[in-house]
């Protein structure tokens, strides 16, 4: 038998199948093509490119202004920090820095992005796992973040509002107020969470034991953010290279022990805890004055090159400029989180089986656009 | 170990090296030719231990091309940039390290996809992103499409 050329049952007696790209448990458009003895994957390989849409050549077309707002199409669900990460390169390279209250609003933001993200990421598991009650418990708690992001700079998901030199406008009134409430009611709901999802016993069967990866393996696929540190590889941005004030705020690096789905898993539940501490320690601190340092119309980055990398949701961004001296930039790489998570699938996956796979994709965390830049 | 100190061992194997410490990370910058055994270096003295690459790229000079390879070591935390010049552009090639970092593998098919690098003895050199049958390498500095707009 064959299908487009090639054969669906290989010399060996495996059966090759196409998951993707048009299924619920990719997270996108991801195909994986998935060699399979019985039920035990033998090999996977995923194909990428679905929605590939050249964001390093648009953004080498783009002033230093403007190619900030192509990163929110990249990872979406860290929208904000992507423009984090643009902001501090291109202010790098300016050689200035942010004011102190915009560094402290960029921070407040970062970590609403990232407790958002990872309310999405908690129900999807849910989801990916066949329990559907925890998606609308996540969402509640993520309607009412994103509902703050929207008062704050008028869009929910691709915020914008990272400019260099500060954030863009100043945040509303009501501000600090609407943060103080969420904190509150995540706090109490952290419990209802584990009393969902955690605790159960066909969850735990589902995760425990499955896609191991080694932290031999994690750094040398690259794997960072909750990934890798599942794995025990101490790797969170915020600590080894802070910025934006991240060295000023208390807070613990997550890391897991046995390197399976459910470590992956405890280190997001852990994380989510610590972005509340980061929020509670800020938002009676914001610092009166501007909210955006003075910069020039048209920005021209000295010749030379700048690397800035931050921690988004899922991992760590690279953000590398190469600039002539001109207006917009000569070079620019997205080193993005996902694409290096999602090359270590194929050991993660290897001898587990097909069911499996679905456990595995969801506590990496994928989104595609992250992938396919 | 201090840029200094990284200095002085690489020259010591070394020759024909040139560093650049105008930026953030010390650069070396080296041949195409020379690459693979200064990366096995970096990779195995435990003075080094670059166990983590966390950028791989390339550079269109339009002159020639400049692979940039970026490398941490999560035991010393050191950071270091090595750059390999590769002077053809018309049939650009350079030995693959994706046997020494497994994560070399999906980029180097990401710059072979884009910048049209080849690189020798790697398992699986396909495009990654685009279509097999695409034309033309679109970041590189020449590519020209008619749909293409310049803002």
């Amino acid at each position: 038998m064959s299908l487009l050329g090639e054969d669906i049952v290989t010399g060996k007696g495996e059966f090759v199948i196409n998951i993707g790209p048009q299924h619920p448990s990719t997270h996108g458009v991801l195909h994986l093509k998935v060699w399979l003895d019985g039920e035990t994957i033998n090999k996977i390989q995923p194909h990428l490119g679905y929605i590939h849409r050249s964001i390093e050549k648009m953004s080498e077309c783009l002033s230093y202004r403007n190619f900030i707002y192509v990163t929110s199409r990249m990872d979406y669900l860290s929208a904000h920090i992507n423009n984090q990460a643009c902001a501090l390169a291109v202010e790098k390279g300016l050689q200035i820095e942010a004011t102190p209250r915009g560094r402290v609003i960029r921070l407040l933001m970062a970590e609403l992005t990232r407790l958002q993200s990872h309310l999405l990421w908690w129900g999807c598991t849910g989801l990916d796992l066949g329990a559907v009650t925890p998606f609308f418990y996540a969402f509640r708690e993520r309607e009412a973040i994103m509902d703050i992001m929207d008062e704050t700079c008028g869009a929910r998901l691709t915020m914008n509002y990272c400019v260099p030199g500060g954030v863009m406008y100043d945040v509303h009134p009501n501000f600090q107020k609407r943060v103080k409430d969420i904190i509150v009611q995540l706090r109490s709901r952290f419990d209802e969470y584990d009393q969902l999802l955690t605790g159960n016993v066909i969850f735990e069967q589902r995760t425990k034991g499955v896609g191991y990866l080694s932290p031999e393996d994690a750094v040398s696929y690259g794997c960072t953010g909750a990934t890798a540190r599942g794995s025990g590889v101490s790797c969170d941005i915020r600590k080894w290279f802070p910025y934006d004030g991240y060295e000023n705020v208390q807070f613990n690096e997550i890391l897991g022990k046995t390197g399976d789905c459910y470590d992956r898993y405890m280190v997001r539940m852990a994380e989510m805890k610590e972005s509340v501490n980061i929020i509670e320690q800020l938002i009676n601190n914001i610092p009166e004055g501007d909210f955006q340092a003075k910069t020039k119309m048209v920005l021209k980055l000295a010749k030379g090159e700048y690397y800035q990398r931050v921690e988004t949701a899922r991992g760590e961004l690279g953000v590398y400029i190469v600039s002539d001296g001109a207006a917009s930039p000569y070079r620019i790489k997205y080193r993005s989180p996902n694409f290096s998570n999602l090359s270590a699938l194929e050991v993660m996956a290897k001898g587990a089986k097909i069911g499996d796979l679905v456990a595995i994709m969801s506590t990496i965390d994928l989104v595609i656009p992250d992938v396919d830049r | 170990m201090t840029s200094e100190e990284i200095k002085q061992s690489v020259t010591a194997l070394f020759s024909d090296v040139i560093y650049d410490e105008t930026g953030e990370f010390l650069n070396i910058l080296i041949n195409a030719s020379e690459l693979r055994p200064l990366m096995e270096l970096l990779y195995s003295k435990t003075e080094f231990k670059f166990d983590y690459l966390f950028c791989l790229t390339c550079i269109d000079w339009k002159t020639h091309l400049t692979m940039v390879y970026h490398l941490l070591s999560k035991k010393h935390r050191h950071n270091i940039v090595v750059k390999a010049k590769i002077a053809d552009t018309n049939k650009p090639e350079i030995e693959t390290v994706c046997d020494i970092w497994k994560t070399a593998d999906f980029h180097e098919r990401e710059v072979y996809d884009l910048f049209g690098v080849k690189f020798l003895n790697h398992p699986d050199m396909r495009r990654i992103l685009l279509d097999e049958d695409w034309v033309g390498y679109p970041l590189r500095k020449n590519y020209a499409d008619e749909n293409m707009i310049k803002l």
